[in-house]
């Protein structure tokens, strides 16, 4: 076996570097305008995290206002977790500067800006929600958990640790533009936390921002609109450097096929993320120029809006904004859901003890999805009306690109098919993944059909299937990656018995919300509704359900209340994790001392001899055999 | 341990990490370009009428610009060669002139824009004008861009001849890569917006 001889020494405490970490760095450069990967990628990891917390409180409070409508909301319950949650964090800082006491502090100021939204008379008069306001949170929690929770996660935090690791790369191709992605990306949130409290209050036309809704908009639609050119141009920097690192700096003998499937899924992503994003910042562009300079790219001619003419010379399509906008948004879809396969891959076969079925097939399903993606976005417009023939186009492409996701997932079942499997907290959130991917998935199909989509479309069904798809789908798939590598970045172990725990309380409770949402749907009740759908006969059956969710809803946040806390307790006192924790085959863990040094990620450079999966290999010395290994 | 591939080619790639890089940069400004010119396409086809480019556009103003720009290309790639024949003040020359050829570029643009404004031509006129401002303000963002770095290369970057000279022609050439791009995106901006 080779396992790296450096490292063994390694001081297991949050923030050691190694003994051969760099000295001279002053704090700053160290921790907060840092060029390392690592360093980087955790800066990435705790700032989405935050934000996912956030963006999931804000649909707590519009679940209160479903759930009991135009009753007032009890401030100090939303937002005295935090306090109690950051005061807890607070605690294991032992009062030292710190990542407790950044995140502590964070979360307790989370927690006085939700106190603050729930109070504000100008949205909450008497503590009642203002429909204008639950429509600013819908806008706010998709944004949120889309732009600043879920990718900033998926490809900034993890793609950003443990790829340059698993291809056996001292550091990113580009470091200073590394640094500058986080930094774009961090200054993207904070105008996006801002927009909160300008007048009006934030965007609130959907995370979508269809006009002429989103013109007519307050003052909170311009700042969301400077806000996502931040977020793009942080996302481009940050694709470019993933591929030129992937492309070059591959250690030697490390060639495309021998690549781990998580490398293979950031790769696909980052040409995702570099190819569909500028036409949304082009779009934003536009949307400025319509806000801001009067001009009319989405406006039609004659736009009537209570009663009075638009002063808008006309002209444009509102539909323009739409096809940019989904030309993104349907990619966004797979940068989603793709870096998650990947985290699955590695967990699945690690925890599996044998190799991953079907790699070929794995990777040349993750390319071709990567492709396709690019020519379904008009699905999302079946009720535009913009023609059977374009509708059927769309609805074949659909109907193709669900052929490679089923692949991956079919390949993901079959690897577990014969594996003595360790049901540990990462894989059961792996395993949990697969049936929830593919409820999410399969509940796509009718959406997909121009013809089932008309009954459908606009209505709860579609936010059952997407969230299916994006929060007990890649959301699980992140916490099994947090789980998996947690001991490779701090160095401890996450502790067994609470991440089960927040397990099976998260397994339950995300059924809880969503599946409700798919019964909705069915029974015609429409999205974005206010009153929850009190208002329509055909909802009222249903109608009782809406409290299920939200019950569903509090009790998630609870179980992640387990979370945080098993993060912030096992690093101040958790079990040490040892080298190659997992007994993984991958380089990340395999060859670099855990936790890894400072710049430089490996004692000496690695050298590649075989895949990424060769665990049980017939003959072999033990049940892996690290790619380094040359025997 | 040191990026590899900084400054030399990787074998198996041809490349060296910036030329990579700067590619990819330039497929997402041909997106980022792309969907504007579709947003072109799509409003005047939709529209009921659009008026022709050279009726209210100085078409010999462009057309002097569309030299200066081919020009300074050309003057980009004379820099770029004369370090790799190693002739340093040459590059000076060059790269200042291109320098001087966007600023050239930029000062009869906004001769073109005050001419617009003073006739109380606005984006907010019509769609015509909107999507002209738009790709051109872009694209003259663009320019800025590039003349910041080309300044950048001229003056205190150029430092780097006497360290690392190998790098320091890399980077002549990445900036020239991006700076033909922008001269590429004015040679599709000007017949269709000033000709068609």
């Amino acid at each position: 076996m080779s396992h790296s001889p450096s490292g063994t020494a390694a001081d297991h405490s949050a923030h050691s570097h190694g003994p051969d970490g760099h000295h001279h760095e002053s704090f700053l450069r160290k921790y907060v305008f840092s060029q390392d990967h690592k360093v980087i990628g955790i800066q990435y990891g705790l700032t989405s995290l935050l934000f996912l917390l956030f963006g999931f409180t804000l649909m707590m409070m519009m679940r209160w206002q479903l759930a009991y409508p135009e009753q007032q909301l009890p401030a100090l319950r939303f937002a005295l977790p935090f306090g109690v949650v950051g005061l807890i964090v607070l605690a294991y800082s032992r009062f030292r500067p710190g990542i407790h006491m950044v995140v502590g502090t964070a979360i307790v100021l989370l927690g006085w800006l939700v106190y603050w939204l729930a109070t504000d008379e100008a949205m909450m008069p008497g503590g009642i929600m203002l429909p204008e306001f639950y429509n600013s949170l819908g806008a706010m929690h998709g944004t949120i958990m889309v732009f600043l929770g879920v990718v900033p996660l998926a490809v900034g935090a993890f793609g950003n640790y443990v790829m340059p690791l698993q291809i056996g790369a001292p550091d990113m191709a580009f470091p200073k533009l590394n640094m500058m992605s986080y930094w774009v990306y961090f200054v993207g949130g904070v105008v996006m936390l801002v927009s909160f409290f300008v007048p009006g209050g934030a965007a609130n036309s959907g995370w979508t921002s269809y006009p002429p809704l989103s013109h007519i908009a307050t003052t909170g639609q311009t700042v969301w609109l400077f806000g996502m050119i931040f977020l793009i141009t942080s996302s481009l920097l940050g694709s470019v450097n993933f591929i030129v690192t992937v492309i070059q700096l591959r250690a030697k003998g490390l060639h495309f096929m021998r690549l781990p499937f998580f490398v293979w899924a950031q790769f696909v992503t980052s040409f995702l993320l570099l190819l569909a994003f500028p036409p949304l910042e082009a779009a934003g562009v536009l949307q400025l120029m319509d806000r801001l300079a009067g001009t009319s790219f989405f406006l039609p001619s004659g736009l009537v809006i209570s009663g009075e003419l638009l002063p808008n010379t006309g002209g444009g399509s509102p539909l323009l904004w739409q096809h940019l906008f989904w030309f993104l948004a349907h990619p966004e879809v797979y940068v989603l859901i793709l870096p998650a396969m990947g985290i699955i891959a590695e967990v699945i076969a690690n925890n599996t003890r044998k190799p991953l079925w079907g790699y070929k097939s794995l990777v040349y399903a993750a390319v071709f999805l990567g492709f396709t993606s690019f020519i379904v976005w008009a699905h999302h417009m079946f009720l535009t009306g913009m023609g059977t023939a374009i509708s059927s186009f769309f609805q074949t492409t659909t109907m193709i690109i669900s052929i490679p996701s089923v692949i991956i997932l079919s390949a993901f079942f079959i690897s577990l098919h014969g594996g003595s499997i360790r049901f540990n907290s990462a894989m059961l959130f792996a395993l949990a993944f697969l049936p929830m991917f593919g409820i999410g998935g399969l509940t796509g199909l009718p959406l997909g059909l121009s013809a089932s989509d008309i009954a459908l479309h606009d209505t709860y069904y579609v936010i059952g299937h997407f969230h299916y798809v994006v929060a007990p789908g890649t959301i699980f798939a992140l916490l099994a990656g947090i789980y998996y590598w947690f001991p490779k970045i701090t160095g401890r172990v996450l502790n067994e018995r609470l991440g089960k725990v927040h397990f099976w309380g998260s397994f339950v409770c995300m059924n809880v919300i969503f599946f409700p949402m798919l019964i909705q749907g069915l029974a015609g009740v429409s999205r974005r509704l206010y009153d929850g759908g009190a208002q329509y006969a055909h909802a009222l059956d249903v109608l009782y359900l809406n409290e299920w969710m939200s019950v569903g809803a509090w009790a998630m946040a609870l179980f992640q209340i387990v979370f945080i806390v098993n993060i912030f307790r096992s690093l101040r006192s958790g079990e040490a994790a040892k080298e190659n924790h997992w007994q993984a085959t991958t380089l990340e863990w395999s060859a670099a001392p855990t936790p890894p040094v400072a710049h430089g990620n490996f004692a000496k450079v690695p050298e590649v001899f075989r895949g990424p999966y060769e665990y049980s290999v017939p003959g072999a010395a033990s049940d892996f055999t690290p790619q380094n290994h040359s025997g | 341990m040191e990026i590899p591939y900084t400054v030399h080619t990787r074998p198996d790639t041809g490349l060296y990490n910036a030329k990579l890089g700067i590619w990819l940069f330039l497929a997402s400004e041909v997106m980022l370009f792309g969907a504007l010119f579709t947003t072109y396409i799509l409003l005047r086809v939709g529209a009921l009428e659009w008026p022709h480019g050279s009726a209210i556009l100085n078409v010999p103003l462009a057309t002097v610009n569309t030299v200066v720009l081919i020009t300074s290309s050309i003057t980009m790639v004379m820099s770029w060669a004369s370090l790799k024949m190693k002739a340093f003040s040459k590059y000076r020359m060059y790269m200042g002139l291109t320098f001087l050829l966007g600023i050239g570029f930029l000062i009869i643009k906004s001769i073109e824009y005050a001419a617009k404004f003073e006739h109380h031509l606005f984006p907010a006129n019509n769609t015509f004008f909107a999507i002209y401002f738009t790709l051109t303000g872009l694209h003259g963002l663009h320019v800025i861009g590039g003349m910041i770095v080309n300044g950048y290369l001229w003056g205190p970057g150029s430092r780097m001849w006497k360290t690392d000279p190998e790098r320091f022609t890399n980077r002549v050439e990445v900036a020239g890569l991006y700076w033909h791009f922008v001269d590429l995106v004015w040679i599709f901006l000007f017949p269709v917006l000033y000709l068609l």
